[in-house]
């Protein structure tokens, strides 16, 4: 049995989530267990975690700190495999400018920045915020989870904040959007993506089976 | 830029079947929700919009099982619209599995809806649908009017100014309707999309009167919007999802294929 938990904070919708996992797996039959939980046993005894999150980071870090997340989380990265997705993955920075300013978790280093308003496309127009809709991802750096996942590929994405790191060689995908964003980066057994692979069809689905069967090590 | 145009097809449903009518009214049959919603994902659709059209009537539990059914099988976005009223309304569709949430009338009788839903849950899931109908043709002064109700009701508020103060209480998007072209295959109003494109920020949707490829093309080249939205050129087997996004592409626009 490989169990995921998707760690429930309240912040949005699971269902998708926990959906897609199973789904991604699904020829392993009855052998992957996805549940949304916020329990500290529960999560001790998944075999993998997801740290999702949607909605603002003031509201998110509020709820992660009330439930004790937090050391759930810390604990989690220390002994398993951990996918982060979107607001997920903004929380385990140091900083971030949302919401005039919110401490974050500070697993990896570095801050998560607003767009800028001023950014252009290669249209010369100003570009909308959030950014919506299906992106490309450049591979940068290999990595167990871009296994079967061609380089370039569209995620979907929908966020208006971005991560910038310090160490270039925890990213492991960026994309165009304005600037050079970091859609995608990883540190030890974490991997961390502000796409959604579980809105992201085939290669999300695909991205998702990687991680089901990452061991937590960077190595291909 | 590689941010794709995306293309989003529409279900309008009556009662947990998939309906299309012409100008609001006239409604045709168009088969079951969730079977076409998977279809339309397979055929490379971006996203998936469900309008629950007698939402405001009818027992809301049909919807609530539709929207669940299709999200454990569909995994693009999902907008789900129609009779969203409160907070509450919004928490039970995000918990059956929509992504974003579009929210019409209501938004017009208690704007801050809007800006509580977008605090509470994020302006990336509030999506604001306006029905804007041309109300003045003056040469250059043209200028639109916000109705609701499924277009029944006029509302004197001016579609520009309304649009922007949407986006101000939170709207992260905005699905856009012409009430003069719905359903009539005319093409899309292109200077009203084009106006609200450039009124803000935020990625616009067009959507009302799409009945060849080239409207499609037209709504992201002169219209200037983010994403396109049509149901009847698709549910009735006209052009797949595919056919419209080899057409965008040889158009120059960026399309996911």
């Amino acid at each position: 049995m490989n169990k995921v938990a998707v760690i429930d904070y309240g912040m949005g919708n699971l269902h998708s989530v926990t959906k897609a996992i199973e789904y991604s797996g699904r020829e392993k039959k009855g052998k992957i267990k996805a549940f949304a939980t916020c329990d500290k046993k529960l999560i001790e005894s998944a075999d993998r975690v997801i740290f999702p999150g949607v909605g603002a980071i003031r509201d998110c870090m509020a709820e992660i700190k009330r439930l004790n997340i937090d050391k759930i989380i810390e604990d989690a990265i220390k002994l398993k495999p951990v996918l982060a997705i979107c607001v997920g993955m903004q929380a385990l920075m140091e900083f971030s400018e949302e919401n005039d300013g919110v401490e974050c978790l500070g697993f990896v280093k570095g801050q998560v920045k607003h767009f800028d308003k001023n950014f252009m496309d290669s249209n010369g127009r100003r570009i909308k915020i959030p950014h919506m809709g299906w992106n490309k991802v450049k591979q940068v750096n290999s990595h167990p989870l871009w296994k079967e996942v061609p380089d370039n590929s569209r995620f979907y994405f929908v966020h208006s904040y971005y991560v910038q790191a310090e160490n270039e060689m925890k990213i492991t995908g960026i994309t165009d959007y304005g600037a050079r964003i970091i859609s995608c980066l990883t540190d030890d057994n974490v991997f961390a993506t502000q796409f959604h692979p579980e809105k992201s069809q085939e290669v999300g689905l695909t991205l998702l089976r990687n991680f089901l069967e990452w061991d937590g090590e960077r190595r291909c | 830029m590689t941010l794709a145009k995306r293309i989003i097809p529409c279900l309008d449903c009556d009662r947990g079947r998939v309906v299309k009518g012409v100008k609001f009214v006239d409604i045709r049959d168009a088969g079951d929700p969730i079977e076409i919603a998977k279809n339309y994902c397979e055929a490379g659709a971006d996203e998936i919009t469900f309008l629950d059209i007698t939402a405001s009537y009818e027992d809301r539990n049909t919807t609530i099982e539709t929207v669940q059914g299709i999200a454990g099988q569909v995994f693009i976005p999902l907008t789900v619209g129609g009779g969203i009223r409160a907070l509450e309304d919004i928490r039970i569709m995000l918990n059956a599995g929509a992504d974003k949430i579009a929210i019409n009338t209501a938004a017009v009788e208690n704007p801050d809806l809007v800006r509580r839903a977008s605090e509470r849950f994020g302006s990336q899931c509030i999506v604001v649908a306006v029905d804007a109908k041309q109300v003045a043709s003056d040469g250059k002064n043209l200028k639109w009017e916000i109705f609701t109700h499924g277009g029944r009701n006029p509302t004197g508020l001016d579609a520009i100014e309304w649009v922007k103060h949407m986006v101000e209480c939170g709207a992260g998007e905005i699905l856009l309707t012409s009430m003069d072209r719905d359903g009539t295959k005319q093409g899309f109003d292109l200077m009203l999309k084009k106006k609200v494109s450039q009124a803000v920020q935020v990625p616009i949707i067009a959507s009302g009167g799409v009945g060849t490829l080239e409207h499609l093309a037209e709504g992201v080249l002169e219209g200037e919007a983010d994403a396109v939205l049509a149901a009847s050129i698709f549910h009735f087997g006209e052009y797949s999802i595919e056919e419209a996004k080899i057409y965008m592409a040889s158009r120059g626009i960026e399309v996911r294929l």
